[in-house]
């Protein structure tokens, strides 16, 4: 058949290698780390590399008791570990109730509960998340969970709206075309409409993480850990290397998540967009 | 079949609607309504309207055929296409795909036999050529092998080899190929129908000529029945075995043939739609081969000068045409050319321009004939064997022949 030499006229090498060649030209690749490339591993090995550059520092440099108890490796260690455990649940919890939230209100006979819902979610983000975690403290209790919830009131905002927003802006076109071929509604979502919206509902889940990580500083006061337990101690104490010490690994933390979900939206969004 | 044809209401439509399912009907008997599709009655109010947007439709659509609905936008002619692979429910009426109605089916099943291209192909960015083709296979249930070697089949079938696009996915095609790949997809469980919603509306001018080059080649060999949503004129005239010229609440103002329809548009709205330069229209959907050709003497280079003055003198151009061995014509000769000459004729005489094919159109005749500095030009069938000749006052009788031709018809078919 005549089809090689129609493929080349149309600007399209009939003898370009794979298709993936094709997707990621070498130029783009050297600006934009993929998942395959050693530079992407540049910045979590940077994040890794000044955090234990502070930790020596702060452990040779001359503590007092009280700064010393609460610098201890294996202290920090839980705190940090506290903080992972806070964030990773509550971005869960958020995810678990966004995204299916947000498919939900993406259907037709559902558009007239959005502004509902986006309203209620919009009083979550915007009371202050400090106030709401001690309000939830007089009402739950103090510890883990209460902290967990206050968080994911803070939360669902960014995650609910990026999955309505990427299912919106899928083509419409590409919804009547799954129908007219004999997709079924379900069909339709799973096959269409979700693996487009994936790259904006990536995104907000990697915005939520990073709120999540910042927010969860805010556990200390209501006795949730995390590494809010080292700034209060510092604030309190008036010990500026614990202060910094929390500060620091919260910020580093921060960085660090944001390359893992930076990692996932490369990797789990669909090849050929 | 035609008794089940109610008779359409508006007066105008119901000449051109009644003779058209009459014969319709007659197809329809000899491939035995393969897929066929009839609207009756057909009726789609939006709620909050008060305009129906298609206002009590009856068409059939004949097995076999390319159906072109044409209309300006905003004349329900997409809604019209919608319906039928229920897309959009009818408020009322009854719709007959491939003998079966299709408003008591499931429409997602439905759907799975009747093939959908849209503008821009609607490919899914997502998923490779090969993905995309064989989606409908899938969802009936097809084993991996039989998809696999369907899909490379119906690449094969749009002109696309299945080793380089097989694996590529939808942006690393052209719009041509992109939308070449739709109809792949639209064809993959092999369909007795096929619905085409203004499939080359998008891509330039030349890749459009390719495409309906290349549908009307895969019709004549697959012989679906295809419905194609189109407003430019030309690509219907092209395409259409029958053309529906929709107007407001898909009113269908004519539904005929394309020469019917350029000779003896129904009313004023289809005139004014199909607007002025039906003429030359009519030059470019008639071939070379469907016009009486003009004999001139004919000679050979071995013939007697004398003999050939003769038969110029008994023929009714002044002048002859040589031929060589195969019957191919060379130059033209004038008695001027043969003044004082005897024995054969040999080379004299003019060089013929280039023949014009007999499968030519006849816009392409014209074309030829406006750039040559001779009045005449040669007509040559196949291995350049000579025909004929044409003349600009050919072309001008074959019209006005056309014309003539369907008003009598016209006239007899009013008659009776």
């Amino acid at each position: 058949m005549s089809a090689p030499p129609r493929g080349t006229a149309a600007g399209i090498d009939p003898a370009a290698p794979g298709a993936e060649d094709a997707v990621i030209p070498p130029t783009v690749a050297l600006h934009a780390p993929t998942g395959r490339s050693w530079r992407a591993f540049l910045e979590p090995l940077a994040v890794l590399l000044i955090g234990a550059a502070w930790m020596l520092y702060v452990e040779n440099s001359d503590l007092d008791s009280i700064e010393e108890r609460s610098l201890k490796p294996d202290y920090v260690w839980q705190k940090t570990w506290e903080h992972i455990e806070l964030t990773v649940v509550s971005t869960v919890v958020v995810l678990a109730i966004a995204i299916p939230l947000g498919i939900l209100l993406s259907r037709v006979w559902a558009r007239p509960a959005t502004p509902f819902v986006l309203a209620v979610a919009n009083i979550g983000q915007s009371a202050p998340a400090i106030g709401v975690v001690v309000l939830l403290a007089v009402i739950f209790g103090i510890g883990f969970w209460t902290t967990v919830v206050a968080l994911v009131a803070y939360g669902v905002l960014p995650a609910l709206r990026n999955t309505m927003v990427g299912l919106q802006q899928v083509d419409p076109t590409l919804i009547d075309a799954g129908r007219g071929i004999g997709m079924s509604p379900a069909m339709v979502l799973a096959r269409v409409e979700l693996p487009l919206a994936t790259p904006v509902i990536l995104a907000g889940i990697r915005t939520t993480l990073v709120l999540m990580v910042g927010t969860a500083s805010i556990a200390s006061f209501i006795s949730g850990g995390g590494l809010g337990d080292l700034i209060t101690t510092g604030v309190s104490t008036q010990r500026n290397p614990v202060l910094l010490t929390g500060c620091v690994l919260i910020a580093l933390l921060a960085l660090l998540i944001d390359w893992l979900g930076g990692m996932a939206t490369r990797l789990l969004a669909p090849k050929g967009l | 079949m035609s008794d089940a044809d109610p008779a359409p209401a508006s007066g105008a439509t119901s000449a051109a609607s009644a003779a058209v399912t009459g014969d319709a009907a007659g197809a329809d008997a000899a491939r035995g309504n393969r897929g066929g599709i009839q609207l009756i009655n057909v009726t789609k109010r939006y709620p909050g309207q008060s305009v129906p947007a298609v206002d009590d439709v009856t068409m059939t659509v004949p097995s076999g055929e390319i159906v072109v609905l044409l209309g300006p936008s905003g004349s329900g002619k997409t809604t019209m296409m919608r319906l039928i692979n229920r897309l959009i429910e009818p408020t009322s009426g009854k719709i007959i795909v491939a003998g079966q109605d299709a408003l008591g089916l499931n429409p997602v099943e439905l759907r799975r036999h009747i093939g959908y291209v849209i503008q821009n192909a609607g490919l899914f960015p997502h998923m490779t050529v090969a993905t995309n083709i064989g989606l409908v296979p899938q969802m009936l249930k097809w084993d991996k092998d039989r998809i696999a070697a369907r899909v490379d089949e119906l690449l094969e079938l749009v002109d696309l080899d299945p080793a380089t696009f097989r694996g590529r996915y939808p942006r690393e095609l052209s719009g041509g190929q992109q939308q070449r790949v739709g109809v792949a997809r639209a064809l993959a469980a092999d369909p007795p129908a096929m619905l085409m919603d203004e499939p080359f509306g998008a891509v330039d001018p030349i890749t459009r000529e390719h495409l309906q080059d290349s549908l009307l080649r895969l019709q004549e060999e697959l012989g679906k029945t295809i419905v194609f949503v189109t407003h430019d004129i030309d690509e219907a005239l092209k395409l259409g075995d029958r053309i529906a010229i929709l107007d407001k609440g898909s009113r269908i103002a004519q539904y005929a043939t394309p020469q019917e329809i350029l000779l003896h548009p129904a009313d004023d709205y289809v005139e004014q739609f199909i607007g002025g330069g039906q003429a030359m229209r009519l030059l470019k959907f008639s071939r070379v081969a469907d016009v009486p050709l003009q004999q001139v003497p004919e000679a050979r280079p071995e013939d007697d000068a004398a003999a050939v003055r003769d038969r110029i003198a008994a023929g009714s151009t002044a002048f002859a045409i040589v031929l060589d061995e195969r019957r191919r014509p060379v130059r033209w000769i004038h008695p001027e050319d043969l003044d004082g000459v005897t024995g054969p004729i040999g080379t004299r005489g003019m060089p013929t321009a280039t023949p014009i094919r007999a499968r030519n159109t006849l816009q392409q005749a014209l074309e030829s004939l406006i750039q040559i500095d001779h009045e005449t030009v040669p007509v040559v069938g196949p291995r350049g064997v000579y025909r004929g000749t044409v003349t600009l006052a050919t072309l001008q009788n074959a019209i006005r022949d056309m014309k003539e031709r369907t008003r009598a018809r016209r006239r007899g078919a009013d008659a009776t």
